[in-house]
């Protein structure tokens, strides 16, 4: 509806524009105030130059965590729980932990990165003086740390069919699954990182934040064994909502579970947008 | 261009009533004291600072409504680095082209024409973070020139640079006047003002204290000529009570007593006072005189 508007005004020039518009010239222009891809895209270029310099470090944390997590814990604790939900534990955690990998690869760059580019770097300040607005730098710095989530989610699910999880055409959805939470945990971040008064509360945020989200969602043991309480908290967690859709994926899915999980997810992103761009704007503009 | 505007920090008044208007096509030195509201003012002019009240309209767009459309027309110099430390010179031009949405075809001459411009050209391929300080001002001043902009606002561009480098600078703005490009520049060196400025505006306390061509300025508030006598010890400041009763305007520097509009003084008063060296006036005397500070 937005792009028959600016449509409207530079053919007809009939009684909308007259009311509506005063800056004549520059009808062929999005209005003003309105969200663009443009910006979106120039901010990505950013990050893709500074990936092209940093990607084999960022790629080895990202993918090389995941794994040794799922060695230790998988083969470990694997050999002594045996089977769980009629799957082996190394499938099972295989598919939790794309879930704990994209919350690692998507909460600590929405968190840390931003806060060193806005507070240290004045990053942001030099891109806001270009035509980008808040909200626009907000989705692209979230949607690239979602795109790399998305790839690196994949990174464990891999090593489960290594291990002989069976590979199922569903899992081509893990990489969409992975960029969603992805791009909600970063906008979490964004949030938080422009909400803490100096860079030392991170920490409340890591042990206080993100470890109980890593631990109640499912990951390691599901979430049927806990008190009624810590379930509900569970199905409040986000992750919670990962971790069943990259298991659906693995071992069937269930189509109605599934919208509702994806649903939650996407009404995960709408609030952290919300949130992220608030506190954002709060901090960049003055 | 701004229309009484009111910038508040808390208690503190930043921008206090600002009117201030650009002509197309100049190049305005906008001088005052620290603190005086200078920054705060560009960062108005890019709506990254919000004002409390007044009129802001820049190439025509309302701010900061239109703030989008008129940046894409606006290069901004700030006053405090903000280059991409890890990108190398060339990527840092290069991220702003997308910025400033150049179109894909002509990107690869904007970030040669702006490397030109700083004379960077051997150091495409350098990290910022290794380049000297006047290398970064230079590579900061380009990017915000890489789209053409109309509208060019500098941010003491030339703070810490060695003269050479300084000299350099004003060529380059005096340059882009030549092209038709408004500049707005803020700066505490005088003598930067009075050689590059078609207009200055003298800011203090958040309001334009004066404004007008330099030549102008120095002969309204300062006359043609200063007589400078060193205050000894029989009293200077019996002197300058006697001046200010003549409603001759005085200053001190250190151990000197600058009379301004020394033309002016009258024989009358030739006996008490003897005679000092004589000096022209400057932009520096109207700026202590209206401000009460000093400057560099
Ligand atoms: N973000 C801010 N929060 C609170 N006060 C601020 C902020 N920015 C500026 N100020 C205050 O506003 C006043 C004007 O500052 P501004 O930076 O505009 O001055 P300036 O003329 O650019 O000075 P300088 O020559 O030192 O750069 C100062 O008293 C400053 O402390
Ligand atoms: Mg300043």
């Amino acid at each position: 509806m937005g792009t028959d508007r600016i449509g409207g005004t530079g053919g007809t020039g009939g009684t909308g524009g007259a009311g509506g518009t005063g800056g004549g010239t520059a009808t062929a222009q999005a209005p003003p105030g309105r969200f663009e891809f443009a910006p979106v895209a120039g901010v990505l270029a950013r990050e893709w130059a500074l990936y092209r310099r940093s990607w084999r470090p960022t790629t080895f944390a990202a993918v090389a965590e995941p794994i040794i997590m799922l060695l230790a814990f998988g083969v470990g604790l694997g050999s002594l729980v045996g089977a769980i939900g009629g799957h082996d534990y190394i499938h099972f955690l295989g598919t939790g932990i794309v879930a704990t990998s994209v919350l690692f690869t998507s909460m600590f760059p929405g968190l840390i990165d931003t806060y060193v580019r806005r507070v240290f770097q004045h990053t942001y300040d030099g891109m806001l003086a270009a035509p980008v607005d808040v909200r626009e730098l907000v989705t692209a710095e979230a949607a690239w740390i979602a795109i790399k989530a998305g790839v690196y989610g994949c990174a464990p699910l891999l090593v489960a069919i290594g291990f002989g999880l069976p590979a199922s055409p569903a899992m081509l959805l893990v990489p969409i699954i992975a960029f969603t939470t992805g791009f909600g945990f970063a906008l979490t971040g964004i949030w938080m990182s422009a909400s803490v008064p100096s860079i030392k509360t991170m920490d409340y945020i890591i042990s206080g934040v993100i470890t109980p989200l890593f631990l109640i969602a499912g990951t390691f043991f599901p979430i049927d064994t806990l008190p009624d309480w810590a379930q509900t908290v569970a199905k409040i967690n986000p992750l919670y909502h990962c971790v069943e859709l990259v298991r659906s994926t693995a071992f069937g899915l269930d189509p109605l579970a599934d919208l509702g999980h994806f649903a939650a997810l996407i009404a995960f992103i709408a609030v952290a947008w919300c949130l992220a761009v608030f506190q954002m704007r709060r901090k960049l503009i003055d | 261009m701004l229309r009484n505007v009111v910038k508040r920090f808390g208690s503190l008044t930043a921008v206090d009533g600002l009117d201030l208007e650009v002509p197309a096509g100049i190049v305005l030195g906008l001088l005052g004291p620290n603190g005086a509201g200078k920054s705060t003012t560009m960062r108005m002019l890019t709506a990254q600072s919000r004002a409390d009240s007044g009129e802001i309209t820049i190439l025509g767009y309302a701010m900061p409504r239109a703030a989008k459309r008129a940046r894409a027309l606006m290069g901004v110099v700030p006053q405090h680095d903000n280059l991409d430390e890890e990108l190398t010179v060339g990527e840092n031009l290069e991220v702003f082209t997308h910025l400033y949405r150049v179109p894909r075809s002509q990107r690869a001459d904007a970030v040669e024409r702006a490397l030109r411009l700083a004379h960077l050209e051997d150091r495409r391929d350098t990290r910022a973070d290794r380049l000297s300080g006047g290398m970064r001002r230079r590579l900061l001043i380009a990017r915000g020139l890489v789209h053409r902009p109309r509208l060019v606002l500098l941010d003491e561009p030339t703070v810490g640079l060695d003269p050479q480098v300084r000299q350099e600078l004003w060529g380059l703005i005096t340059g882009l006047r030549d092209e038709g490009v408004t500049v707005l520049m803020s700066t505490h060196y005088i003598e930067e003002a009075e050689r590059l400025s078609d207009e200055v505006a003298l800011m203090a306390k958040g309001r334009v204290v004066a404004r007008g061509v330099p030549g102008d300025l120095i002969a309204e508030h300062a006359g043609k000529t200063v007589e400078e006598f060193p205050a000894g010890p029989d009293g200077p400041a019996g002197m300058e009570d006697i001046l200010r009763s003549g409603e001759i305007p005085t200053r001190r520097t250190g151990a000197t007593l600058s009379v301004l509009r020394a033309e002016e003084i009258p024989d009358s008063l030739r006996d008490t006072l003897g005679r000092g060296d004589t000096r022209a006036s400057n932009l520096e005397d109207v700026f202590v005189t209206l401000t009460g500070e000093r400057v560099e």
